[in-house]
């Protein structure tokens, strides 16, 4: 072989090389053209494969406890369960569908309608007892509901909570019944900082995420706004949703909000008042018993729960339920039914009521339910009956991230609020109109 | 062994040619499995709006739709700029540090196996592992970057070294950098091991010093190295996806959401499925312009050692 045939050769392999790389990395969508593995049915054992979301709601070492317990119950089938971060769940979902690889996904109440309208989740309304439509709270039996029609079983029922830690009023005393209005805990949280209690007496979870969409929700919602208008439009261009993004932007540009918030999670807000340098905080339920553990706490028994503060339209959350749904690519519904249909029941939901509060009605009139979570339950009464819901478009999660975007424009100061309202507005309207 | 057992031998075997095909025929549906299918399958859903993941969903010719809109996508464009911000500054930055590593661990020192062990090891690293790493050390709150810089008095107070687009997009480059100098450098100090010893010894004897010899011998004898670094790391930061989705998910405020981040988000995210293909062959155009650029580089470069 000659030095110029060696040349000719390792060039031709490295340009085949470098197109092998482009295309490893550019058509990300290979993975949607797989096919799916099928498994034995009828009387054999049945194998479930579930996915789940870790964090927020039943933790991953309770789901797999509930699901040990339903497979000894029902020794035929096995299930497991795969859990991913939240923010990682939806698109999981998307690009597992075609392969057929999951028969039960958690959805959130803002996804029935781009999963059943894109035919990804099994329609169930002809399982659903109608009793339930009195046995279950109605914000969790809509979390699964899309044009009347079931496409999940509720199983967490859940809202963002405000959170203060106690004994950080009680340094600069105040008194913690000023914390039921914006403007109070506005007071309260210039005294922790002028009296050097805490650096930044807020974290928020708004980073470029779902997050910062349910605490905007809520905060508009009790400023009295609303985000979108009954057909789905948006309508958060006036109103309680402006004075809402100007609260947010208002709390940074006086030190009261930690910068980092732009860059946090939920979870970021749970440690970060666990670690007690947050006073305060919006969070899901998860976050009470979380931080009363002293496995994870340093400020146990100093984190109190309560509704939303009101900011002139009322005490109002935003609903962040989520719902069990059989995938339409299930070869096992009535296995994975079963399986739904038991994480779902009272029993199991009483037992691990510090995850989640159940979906029961009569759960909230059983003495001994009360009693293991009574402050959860206190506060949950109000806020549960006082919820914003997002809409139910099949275009939400576009909408949705040109939101986060624009709303992070305005905190960053890139933009007026009201003027990043705008732009997202059109942008949205833009999303619909392409769906 | 005789004649006539030879030619026996020889009419008992396959035909070299037929045998030679049926040996590639695994390897062929392989490649046709996990390359072929999904190229011709991208580009006819780039031609398509596909709004569901599933093989039956239905789907509507565009043409060449999803390709004006994404020419027209002021979104995609600020994609690319950062994308492009990132692939220059990075690759720049890697190729500086990486000679210098190269130079260091080329040089005979006592340990020097401790120091290519330590080089190694950030490219060893999965690169979900790494950006986890590199958000925890960035970490607002308990991050051990703000511990050092506020304890060497370089910082007042704790920043929030990911919560500002341009300076978010820095410190994902930087996590970025930290992990790939190590291939520059491995690949420049496998160029600086061919350098013949002689021409640097002539070089000192003519009087040269150690900068002169550096510029007069080392660097254009490695230039096909660095070209070929040049080429697979420039494609490689251009695609770059996975550290940026463990760090910021492309956040905030879209600061540090790349061609690729972007691509995966219209695809998955918003279920354009017609659009995310267009996007990826949009890629894949850019990539291969990249290559042959720098393919014309490498040959100019050989034809002018040749002469």
């Amino acid at each position: 072989m000659t030095d110029q045939h060696r040349a000719a050769l390792s060039r031709r392999g490295f340009i085949a090389a470098t197109v092998g790389i482009g295309l490893g990395g550019g058509p990300l969508l290979s993975a949607c053209s797989s096919s799916s593995g099928g498994e034995g049915s009828g009387s054999s054992p049945v194998k479930l494969n579930a996915l789940v979301q870790k964090q927020a709601g039943y933790s991953d070492v309770h789901v797999k406890a509930m699901t040990a317990a339903f497979t000894a119950a029902n020794p035929n089938i096995t299930v497991t369960v795969d859990s991913v971060p939240y923010e990682a769940l939806h698109d999981k979902i998307v690009a597992a569908a075609p392969a057929g690889t999951y028969d039960v996904v958690l959805i959130d109440v803002i996804w029935p309608a781009e999963f059943a309208s894109k035919g990804l989740v099994a329609d169930i309304t002809d399982k659903i007892p109608s009793a339930w439509k009195t046995e279950v709270l109605p914000g969790a039996l809509n979390s699964g509901v899309y044009q009347d029609k079931f496409y999940g079983v509720p199983w967490l029922l859940d809202t963002k909570y405000f959170y203060a830690n106690t004994a950080m009023l009680a340094k600069a005393n105040v008194a913690p019944a000023t914390l039921s209005t914006w403007p109070g805990v506005i007071t309260a949280a210039k005294a922790l900082k002028t009296q050097g209690v805490v650096k930044y007496p807020f974290l928020w979870s708004w980073s470029q995420a779902e997050a910062i969409i349910c605490d905007f929700a809520a905060l508009t919602a009790s400023f009295g706004g609303t985000l979108f208008d009954p057909a789905g439009k948006p309508a958060f261009t006036t109103g309680g949703a402006v004075k809402a993004l100007e609260f947010m932007k208002s709390t940074l540009d006086e030190g009261l909000t930690d910068p980092a918030s732009m860059e946090s999670l939920e979870d970021d807000v749970r440690k970060s008042m666990s670690a007690g340098t947050t006073a305060f905080g919006l969070n899901w339920t998860y976050m009470y018993a979380q931080s009363n553990d002293p496995k994870l706490s340093k400020e146990v028994g100093k984190i109190a729960i309560s509704p939303v503060p009101d900011g002139g339209g009322g005490r109002i959350s935003v609903n962040g339920s989520s719902a069990l749904a059989i995938t339409a690519g299930s070869k096992h519904r009535d296995a994975a039914w079963k399986y739904v249909e038991y994480l779902s029941s009272k029993p199991v939901q009483e037992q691990y009521i510090a995850d989640s509060l159940p979906i029961w009605v009569a759960s909230y009139q059983d003495p001994a339910v009360i009693k293991s979570a009574p402050n959860v339950v206190a506060a949950a009464k109000v806020q549960l009956a006082n919820m914003t819901n997002r809409p139910e478009v099949p275009a939400y999660n576009a909408i949705s991230q040109l939101l986060q975007v624009e709303l992070q424009k305005a905190l960053l100061g890139k933009k007026a609020p009201q003027q990043a309202l705008n732009d997202a507005a059109s942008a949205a309207n833009k999303a619909i109109a392409q769906s | 062994m005789t004649v006539e057992g030879v030619s026996v031998a020889r009419r008992k075997r396959w035909p070299d040619n037929r045998f030679a095909g049926l040996l590639l025929v695994p390897s062929a549906i392989v490649v046709f499995g996990v390359v072929a299918w999904p190229v011709a399958r991208t580009l006819w859903l780039s031609l398509h709006k596909v709004e569901s993941p599933l093989p039956t969903a239905p789907s509507t010719w565009v043409g060449l739709d999803n390709y004006t809109r994404a020419l027209d996508d002021p979104n995609l464009w600020a994609a690319v700029g950062r994308t492009a911000y990132f692939t220059v500054t990075s690759t720049a930055l890697e190729l500086g540090l990486g000679i210098l590593l190269a130079l260091l661990m080329a040089q005979k020192l006592r340990a020097g196996w401790v120091l290519r062990v330590a080089v190694i090891i950030p490219w060893a690293l999965p690169t979900i592992v790494n950006a986890t790493m590199w958000r925890y050390v960035f970490n607002p709150q308990y991050g051990p970057l703000n511990a050092l810089l506020t304890q060497a008095h370089l910082i007042d107070e704790y920043r929030s070294w990911l919560g500002s687009p341009f300076l978010a997009l820095n410190m994902v480059m930087l996590s970025d950098v930290w992990k790939n100098t190590s291939v520059v450098a491995f690949f420049v100090l496998a160029g600086l091991q061919v350098i013949p010893g002689e021409l640097h010894e002539a070089a000192q004897v003519d009087g040269a010093g150690a900068i002169r010899r550096f510029f007069a011998i080392t660097l254009p004898l490695l230039r096909p190295i660095i070209a070929i670094v040049l080429v697979l790391r420039t494609i490689e930061a251009f695609k770059v996806f996975d550290i940026v989705y463990v760090m910021t998910r492309g956040g905030p405020a879209n600061g540090t959401q790349t061609v690729s981040l972007f691509t995966y988000q219209s695809a998955f995210s918003d279920q354009h499925f017609g659009y995310g293909s267009a996007l990826s062959v949009l890629i894949v155009v850019v990539i291969m312009a990249l290559a042959v650029t720098y393919m014309k580089l490498l040959r100019i470069e050989e034809s002018r050692t040749a002469a």
